[in-house]
């Protein structure tokens, strides 16, 4: 991992969630490295979508802080939103546009006047440059996401949220579109932050993974450092250990992991 | 600012050019509407009545200003949720005045066309011509309007806090307005303390006024500057609790599973 910069891109400090009594994230701290690939794991109602929807200005936390690009999320949310962006396989672009139509919103909406040329980029590059005039409604549900995808690049954004980014595409095709993130990702030196049940992807795609569990972060390093750490087979069985005993780890804080900027 | 304005018009337009289903929300069913009426007028003509009672044409035309006006705001907003396009919204970086804005501007494109398209229609069917309500007839337009985007910015903040259970609302609001705002009768009939709450809607100076103009071809600039008036103090409070709601929404983490439901 070449992370280029000691600054790191996006910094979480004791983010606190809470709905009701429910804890949703319990003094969450990490870090994210420039052009680093974190991967947040962990079982469902573990806290991930909570802490990414937190980094994207939709949850409020209950307390602590999140800065991006060194900028307060609470004050500068439309600011850092301009350079980020989202895709996941549980949101989706009106059905009653065109692909192409979608793609042009999309662009206007981060300041793009004429992204003609960008989007048949985008269309080529995730392969659905033929389906450009169909009804967004009338694509399989791989199609779909692939579209997802070419919006989350739009404005060529510096930090990418993925939640769950492959779940609902066919082995070959989640192949396809991993090489191509990962293409893009290294081209544009985007930093990534990736959530996803597929263990063996996270292990192919992540620099670095956190796991969650009850909204706090018991482990956290390479896939390859934490498999080995925890004396365990691969990262699916470790994730079936967390899922099931997550209560029993201690909480840990990722800013103590090695700085940004040192290999 | 004007490029993602721009970009949620297109939206609309994009979505209005195919759809039969959207085209007869502009067309269809306000024409039905005028219809009804028209030939009640027409029956009550032939009752020997005075010509006046041709201002439930009027009123049918301007009620549907408000009526749509109301439905631009909330509906736009809801079909993101929908479809669930929500997110991609809230997480772009348009400000929510700027949705608004854009919305605002769907919302006056549409309802000058319905406007047009039914007074053209009034004309030639029923010999009612609303530009008989003169120059105030603009004032008319634009307290209804800005009355609608009012009524639409609580309504919407409701729908944020109370998710596909206030979506009723959506349609109910403006039928709990229409009796209160004296559309096709004059204020005078509403029982006394109903006339208390009638006075304090900017629709009922608009209906009035209206009358007041198809009658003595008077137009009472006072009721309209009230209309006016009342206007803004509802647009505020509209959009102070539109803020304080999504503010809310955003606390109890409704806004990020709303198109989940």
């Amino acid at each position: 991992m070449e992370t280029g910069s000691a600054a790191p891109i996006t910094e979480v400090s004791r983010l606190c969630k809470r709905f009701g009594t429910v804890t949703a994230l319990d003094s969450l701290s990490f870090r994210v490295c420039r052009g680093e690939i974190l991967g947040i794991l962990g079982p469902n109602g573990a806290g991930k979508t909570t802490a990414i929807h937190c980094m994207l200005g939709l949850v409020t936390p209950s307390g602590g802080s999140i800065r991006i690009m060194g900028l307060d999320i609470a004050r500068h949310r439309r600011q850092i939103l301009q350079r980020v962006n989202f895709s996941s396989a549980y949101t989706a672009l009106p059905a009653n546009l065109t692909v192409y139509e979608n793609l042009v919103v999309f662009a206007r909406l981060y300041g793009r006047k004429d992204a003609r040329e960008e989007i048949a980029r985008l269309l080529e590059l995730f392969e659905i440059e033929d389906s450009a005039g169909r009804l967004t409604g009338s694509l399989s549900s791989g199609q779909q996401t692939r579209l997802n995808l070419c919006k989350a690049f739009l404005n060529d954004p510096e930090i990418l949220f993925l939640d769950e980014p492959t779940a609902s595409l066919d082995p070959d095709i989640a192949a396809k579109v991993r090489t191509r993130l990962h293409e893009l990702q290294l081209e544009r030196g985007i930093t990534t932050i990736y959530t996803s049940h597929n263990m063996r992807e996270v292990e192919e795609m992540c620099d670095r993974v956190i796991f969650l569990a009850k909204g706090r972060i018991v482990m956290q390093g390479s896939p390859a450092a934490i498999i080995a750490q925890s004396k365990s087979r691969s990262l699916e069985d470790l994730f079936i250990v967390i899922a099931r005993n997550g209560h029993l780890y201690e909480a840990v804080d990722d800013r103590e992991a090695e700085p940004c900027g040192s290999e | 600012m004007w490029l993602r304005i721009s970009a949620i018009v297109m939206r609309f337009f994009f979505l209005h050019r195919r759809s039969v289903a959207r085209v007869m929300e502009i067309f269809f069913w306000p024409v039905m509407n005028l219809l009804v009426w028209g030939f009640v007028t027409s029956f009550l003509q032939e009752l020997a009545l005075p010509k006046t009672v041709l201002f439930l044409i009027g009123s049918v035309i301007l009620w549907d200003v408000l009526y749509r006006s109301q439905q631009g705001i909330t509906l736009a907003i809801t079909e993101e949720f929908w479809v669930k396009n929500i997110i991609n919204i809230f997480i772009s970086p348009i400000s929510v005045a700027e949705l608004l804005g854009a919305i605002c501007i769907v919302g006056i494109i549409k309802s000058l066309v319905t406007t047009i398209f039914l007074a053209l229609l009034a004309f030639f069917l029923y010999s009612f011509n609303l530009m008989e309500t003169g120059p105030g007839l603009v004032l008319f337009l634009g307290n209804l309007l800005l009355f609608g985007w009012a009524v639409g910015l609580f309504t919407m903040a409701l729908i944020f806090r109370y998710g596909r259970a206030g979506e009723a609302l959506i349609w109910g609001v403006p039928f709990l307005i229409q009796p209160v705002s004296a559309v096709f009768y004059p204020v005078g009939v509403l029982p006394l303390w109903l006339q208390k709450v009638a006075w304090l809607l900017p629709s009922t100076y608009v209906f009035e006024g209206m009358r007041q103009v198809l009658a003595t071809g008077v137009t009472d600039m006072f009721k309209l500057g009230v209309s006016f008036g009342l206007n803004m103090v509802y647009l505020l409070l509209g959009s102070l609790y539109f803020g304080w709601m999504l503010r809310r929404v955003r606390e109890m983490g409704y806004l990020s599973r709303m198109h989940l439901e």
